[in-house]
């Protein structure tokens, strides 16, 4: 019987674990963006000195992920899983990124979720005694994504006020089971909820749902108040 | 799912909300870049008609010129800059058609000459071309029968 589950889609972690470092690297975009203060490194150039986008994405992976160590004071070999997963076909910024890092390795896919889907397993090892040590990154590229799942960039089209722009950028943490915090107390895992939004350059229609879904069991299944967060 | 909103309500809710294209200004520009477009192509027409070629040779020279231009601002990260803010004044003419070509070549060339450039040259233009070629494929077959 699973005695740390709460409500409908909750866990509550009885051995807190704490996110012990975190490191993000973005591109020049986000760089001139109002959250450039809290970066790690901005690259000035979406190529990064390799000879195609998905080079650079893995690129992005393999540096954030030596900050998150460096940051942390560990070296891989302390590490006992990575779990990351990044936009493209068969997650190769993820595979090639973390090609030399001789750490196991756990393949996620939830492209907008990945990051919080990577971290909620994470937590999940270290709360459940099978990990001291475990790195949760994610990735992204504007190009590489737009190449794989969109048109060209050379080509001469419009963007409806809708589309959004992917993110150039990878970010990621150490959830470790001592530390200082910010503990992980409680996972509310999402359900896929398809409100029949068939319109692919409106992204955001398409997610809400599933969002607000997720935010709503939370509290009910944690039967915590809105103001009960901090941020 | 606490469902308040059913899938209809939920997608004319988001249909309110959506910011639309600004179809008068998009009209506008499209207009004016096209007919500059048209204007760069009479112009060239012009001068070769001049120059004692016959209306025939013209034709050919003078949508090779405007698909070398075409592909040629492609190249030169002109193209996607000036279809962002013309729209389908830049996509329809010839030009744009040279660009749905260039752009995709451009940016495969990372993936290799054969698998890259060569297989996905076409992913934009390919439609156009099945289905234009089919069509007077079609359309001859009926002039055939009609004749």
């Amino acid at each position: 019987m699973a005695s740390k589950r709460l409500g409908k889609q909750t866990v509550m972690l009885q051995n807190p674990p704490s996110i012990t470092s975190t490191a993000s690297i973005v591109g020049p975009k986000e760089g001139k963006g109002p959250l450039r203060l809290y970066f790690d490194n901005i690259i000035d150039d979406e190529m990064w000195g390799e000879k195609s986008w998905e080079k650079a994405e893995s690129k992005l992976i393999r540096e954030t992920f030596s900050k998150v160590l460096q940051k942390a004071n560990k070296t891989s070999q302390e590490i006992n899983y990575v779990i990351s997963g990044d936009l493209l076909n068969q997650c190769i910024a993820a595979n090639f990124g973390l090609r030399e890092s001789d750490v196991p390795f756990f393949g996620v896919y939830g492209a907008c979720s990945t990051m919080a889907e990577s971290m909620s397993i994470g937590a999940m090892l270290v709360d459940g005694g099978f990990a001291d040590d475990v790195v949760c990154i994610t990735s992204s590229h504007f190009c590489s994504a737009e190449k794989q799942f969109r048109y060209p960039l050379e080509l001469g089209t419009q963007r409806p006020p809708s589309a959004q722009w992917t993110v150039t950028g990878s970010g990621g943490a150490l959830i470790s089971s001592t530390g200082a915090g910010p503990y992980i107390t409680h996972i509310t895992t999402g359900k896929i909820v398809d409100m029949g939004i068939k319109d692919a350059n409106n992204m955001g229609a398409a997610m809400a749902p599933a969002a607000v879904d997720t935010i709503v069991t939370h509290f009910k299944d944690t039967a915590l108040l809105p103001k009960a967060m901090t941020l | 799912m606490q469902k308040t909103m059913t899938n209809k309500e939920y997608q004319s809710y988001v249909e309110k909300k959506t910011p639309n294209s600004k179809t008068r200004r998009n009209v506008l520009r499209a207009f004016l870049v096209g007919g500059l477009i048209c204007v760069v192509g009479q112009f060239i027409t012009n001068t070769l008609k001049m120059m004692g070629y016959g209306q025939e040779q013209v034709s050919s020279v003078v949508s090779l010129i405007m698909i070398f231009l075409g592909a040629l601002l492609t190249g030169l990260n002109i193209y996607d800059d000036l279809g962002r803010f013309a729209g389908a004044g830049s996509i329809v003419p010839i030009t744009g058609f040279a660009n749905s070509i260039v752009s995709p070549a451009m940016e495969f060339k990372s993936e290799g000459y054969v698998l890259g450039v060569g297989a996905r040259m076409f992913v934009i233009a390919g439609p156009v071309l099945v289905y234009g070629i089919s069509t007077s494929i079609i359309a001859g077959i009926i002039y055939f029968l009609l004749k």
